[in-house]
């Protein structure tokens, strides 16, 4: 049942590091975090990840296992072939602080840039009514663990420092179509600013976000696209465009 | 190197359901807040939660109130409960739930848009608010963007996302500070750098959940190390109930690596039902006497339950917690397990593939990716699993505050509320209950106190040699000492217990207690998890001592805490509480306390016959001049 695997894994701190080599039993069942953990217990004591739940449910463990975004604690070894050495490492579009952790602080500020759930005066706690088809399409994005590989895999600050500030990734996309499809809420323009303040037009839907999704949420077709669209008609429809702007100056 | 210091009213620490409420209700207050725990926000424990959280709103069945809630919750505990926090929390579920949704949560509906509600084990009514199996998360996901947005009320007021409320992430704290009687901040260092850093505060929030990691087949994550506990025991505050730990009856038990892993309680209460491998189902062979005319005695009349509650009796694998697991564990010594040391759950027969993937769709997942188990289609294997402990720091149940000035606690860190078994469910409506409470016990205190209490520099410099101990010896591995821990709470003290084998783990504890001395941690300060490791022994290894002696003096049965030469319940033990404490640091002592008897209109809620199996002579006597008065 059990045998020997072949791991490079990336190891290194303040901005320096590569991989190492390691051979290390592999038993019945396991996936990779696991193979991490009995690293740290045998060989390096340090070797440090982040891991919470091991059962998809926290979004901690995200890694690169031989290039793609995958949760460590959901990647069963028995993808593998016995004889394939297993490359692990951190996430490429956050700073590495520590071998396989780096620093996801990026999006903690993108989320404080998403005006928070706004609902309208005078309901009270305990007097909302929502049919469940009405809530089910927000659910689908509350699902999120935060693991940020969406974000990660998305070219457009992945290998671009500089579209950071600009872009808050697919994450807050869906943050933004959450809220912006809650029956209670009354924010204005949660379309406008996605494309406005948080950089939606850098999207040019590559899908690549909806494929890591651990979560498989349709990030693609079922937040951002319905939100480009609905951008485009009111951006291009002049009646609706001249509403706009002459409500809000007069307000 | 000069330390890094910060000054607030209040620090929470804990970033679960309890630790963010109290850190709101601070902030709310006026009180400026941090917020400090050991992964990253909103990762924490709580996001785990599946079933979901409890609150008698009556919204699927209108019978049900905050007496009826109350009532569950006491038998659940086997009557050990502390009462007044069983009956807040029970009065006071509905409105934090009903203030999660206008917080911007998404709770699953009913038909005429109000919140639904679950069964689960030992709750009469269907009472648990939901998303799927998912309310963890959802909880945790409210709280954390409720804090984002008092963060943005304070950015538009000052300028300062930071001003009032500020999260410290990944930064475990050591040691609580005092200065004489009173609290005074706290210690800690950042997991990140290595570095350390000083809390100037005088009042504290403890809500850094359980201790389960002293234990191997458990659902709780790195995180249950019992700091917590281990802080206020060394700030000089007790610990009660600490012999009750919730074994949850499944567990998933294969593939290995993933043994302990949580099965939720949803799937029964949704329909499913357990099985031995002879296919009998075995529940109803187990139903105790003091339950024995709440739940049915027919396969065919626990199956009417789930579509006609008036007029049948619930099926028993919806018993507390306790009860399932125990039978579990016996059905499985008496050779009737599954072929993977479990027993079978199975919902695959009783509900549509579709509705199962609609209802529990994360377990679903769960199985297939890491079992290869269709749940749709087949059984799945399930056995006991250490999920939660009852015991914790002794607090006022009104304040949340700890007999330490200055020291508060709230959720599953505190003890009381759950007597000596939790109900499925109890845990996030505690969270949210008492998490509020501390939080404006703290507030309370910071308005009453005289004089700021001051750091003292004693403390800081023990705390700090204290943290840099381990990297500056070659010492034993810190994982070889916690694996051995693991195993030996896992053998002597789990699930069925008996003196010899306690004391045997006592033995151990001690010659442990020396081993954590000498660890040492490999590589360099920066996010070490060795390091980490060696830190958290002294916790683990302290509280599974308070675990191990609890549960060697109490000599009864009762809800978590089974012990196989005293099998059965003694009225004269339900009044009795362990209180544990720590003068010297390192070896716990036990006092016995009295438990405070239930005020008489609470008591007036329960029937006779049903007190009389768990009260003292003396104390029916009592109970019959109150109902005749
Ligand atoms: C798999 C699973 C499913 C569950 N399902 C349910 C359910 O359906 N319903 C229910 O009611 N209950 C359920 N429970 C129980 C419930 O989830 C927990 O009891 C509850 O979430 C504990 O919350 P808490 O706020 O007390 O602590 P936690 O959410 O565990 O948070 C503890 C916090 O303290 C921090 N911390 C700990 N030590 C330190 C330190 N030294 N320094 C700084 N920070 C520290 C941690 O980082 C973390 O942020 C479940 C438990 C598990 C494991
Ligand atoms: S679809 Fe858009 S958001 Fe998603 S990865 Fe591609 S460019 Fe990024
Ligand atoms: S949307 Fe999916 S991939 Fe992105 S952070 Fe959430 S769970 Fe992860
Ligand atoms: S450890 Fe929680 S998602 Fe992997």
């Amino acid at each position: 049942m059990s045998y020997k695997a072949k791991f490079k894994v990336w190891r290194g701190e303040g901005g320096e590091g590569k991989l190492e080599d390691f051979t290390i039993e592999v038993n019945e069942g396991e996936v990779v975090l696991d193979i991490i953990h009995r690293l740290q217990a045998t060989q390096a004591p340090d070797l440090a990840v982040r891991w919470n739940c091991k059962a998809g449910k926290c979004g901690s463990c995200s890694m690169e296992i031989n290039g793609k975004p995958r949760l460590g604690c959901m990647t069963r070894m028995s993808t593998f072939s016995e004889d394939e050495t297993i490359t692990v490492t951190p996430m490429r579009t956050f700073p590495v602080i520590k071998d396989l952790v780096t620093d996801v602080s990026y999006n903690y500020e993108k989320a404080r840039e998403v005006p928070s759930f706004t609902p309208p005066e005078g309901v009270r706690p305990g007097e909302y009514r929502m049919q469940q088809v009405d809530v089910q399409r927000g659910q689908e994005f509350r699902k999120c663990i935060e693991c940020f590989m969406c974000n990660n895999v998305c070219h457009v600050i992945r290998d671009h420092e500089e579209n950071k500030p600009a872009f808050s990734g697919p994450r807050f996309f869906i943050r933004i179509a959450e809220l912006d499809m809650h029956p209670y809420d009354v924010a204005p323009d949660r379309k406008e600013t996605a494309q406005g303040e948080h950089g939606l037009g850098y999207c040019n839907i590559t899908k690549c976000c909806t494929e890591v999704c651990p979560e498989h949420i349709k990030i693609t077709d079922n937040a951002i696209i319905p939100m480009k669209e609905r951008v485009v008609d009111t951006k291009y429809d002049p009646l609706v465009w001249l509403g706009n702007k002459i409500f809000k100056r007069s307000k | 190197m000069e330390i890094e210091r910060h000054e607030y009213d209040v620090i929470v620490i804990g970033a679960g359901g309890a630790g963010l409420r109290a850190a709101i209700e601070a902030r709310q207050q006026g009180k400026r807040t941090a917020i400090v725990c050991k992964s990253l926000f909103g990762k924490a424990h709580t996001v785990m939660a599946e079933g979901g959280a409890a609150a008698a709103m009556g919204n699927v069945n209108s019978d049900d109130n905050w007496m009826v809630h109350f009532r569950d919750t006491m038998r659940g505990g086997k009557f050990l409960n502390n009462w007044r926090m069983a009956e807040l929390h029970a009065k006071e579920a509905p409105d934090r739930v009903w203030e999660l949704e206008a917080w911007g949560a998404l709770f699953d509906r009913t038909k005429d848009g109000k919140i639904s509600q679950r069964n689960f084990g030992g709750h009469e009514y269907p009472r648990l608010a939901h998303v799927g199996d998912r309310t963890g998360l959802e909880l945790i996901r409210t709280l954390q963007q409720r804090v984002v947005a008092l963060q943005q009320e304070d950015y538009e007021t000052h300028g300062d996302y930071e001003a009032y409320i500020k999260v410290f992430q990944e930064c475990t704290i050591t040691r609580l500070l005092k200065d004489g009687d009173r609290i005074s901040g706290g210690f800690g260092y950042w997991r990140e750098s290595g570095n350390f850093v000083l809390f100037d505060a005088p009042a504290v929030v403890l809500a850094t959940g359980g201790i389960g990691k002293s234990y191997v087949v458990t659902s709780n994550s790195w995180e249950y190390t019992g700091d917590g506990h281990a802080l206020a025991l060394l700030a000089g505050a007790n610990l009660i109930n600490m012999e009750f730990i919730q074994f949850h009856p499944t567990g998933m038990v294969w593939p290995p690596s993933v043994r302990g892993i949580l099965v939720t309680e949803s799937v029964r209460g949704d329909g499913g039902v357990l099985r031995n491998s002879e296919g009998e189902r075995f529940m109803f062979n187990y139903v105790p006497d003091v339950f024995k005319d709440k739940y049915a005695t027919s396969e065919e009349e626990g199956d009417r339950w789930y579509t006609d509650q008036a007029n049948n009796r619930r099926p028993p694998e919806l018993l507390p917690r306790d009860e399932v697991a125990r039978a579990i564990n016996a059905e499985v010594k008496a050779g009737r397990g599954s072929p993977q040391g479990g027993v079978y759950l199975d919902v695959s027969t009783r509900l549509p593939a579709e509705e199962i993937k609609r209802r529990l769709p994360s377990m679903h997942h769960q199985f297939k990716e890491l079992a290869d188990v269709d749940i749709t289609a087949e059984p799945m294997q399930v056995g006991p699993t250490c999920h939660y402990i009852m015991g914790g720091i002794e607090v006022d149940a009104d304040s949340g505050a700890a007999s330490v000035p200055g020291l508060f606690a709230a959720g599953e860190v505190s003890g009381g509320m759950h007597g000596s078994n939790r109900l499925g469910g109890n845990s996030l409506s505690d969270l949210l209950v008492f998490g509020r409470r501390a939080g404006a016990g703290a507030a309370a205190y910071l308005d009453g106190l005289p004089a700021r209490p001051k750091v003292d520099q004693v403390q800081v410099d023990a705390a700090r040699a204290e943290a840099e101990a381990p990297l500056q010896r070659a010492g034993e591995n810190p994982y070889e000492v916690h694996q051995e821990l693991q195993r030996t709470m896992n053998e002597l003290v789990g699930i069925i217990r008996k003196a010899e084998e306690v004391s045997e783990a006592l033995e151990v504890v001690e010659k442990l207690k020396e081993r954590v001395q000498l660890v040492g941690a490999a590589g360099t300060r920066i996010y070490n998890p060795g390091w980490h490791l060696a830190l958290d022994l002294r916790n683990m290894v302290l509280v599974s001592e308070c675990v191990a002696r609890a549960a060697l003096l109490r000599q009864e049965s009762r809800g978590g805490h089974t012990r196989d030469d005293f099998p059965g319940m003694r009225p004269e033990w339900r009044q009795k509480l362990l209180a544990c404490s720590t003068e010297d640091g390192t070896s716990i002592t036990i006092e016995e306390k009295a438990q405070p008897a239930m005020r008489d209109d609470l008591i007036s809620l329960f029937d006779r016959d049903e007190l009389s199996k768990y009260l003292t002579d003396e104390e029916m006597a009592e109970f019959d001049r109150i109902a005749k008065s």
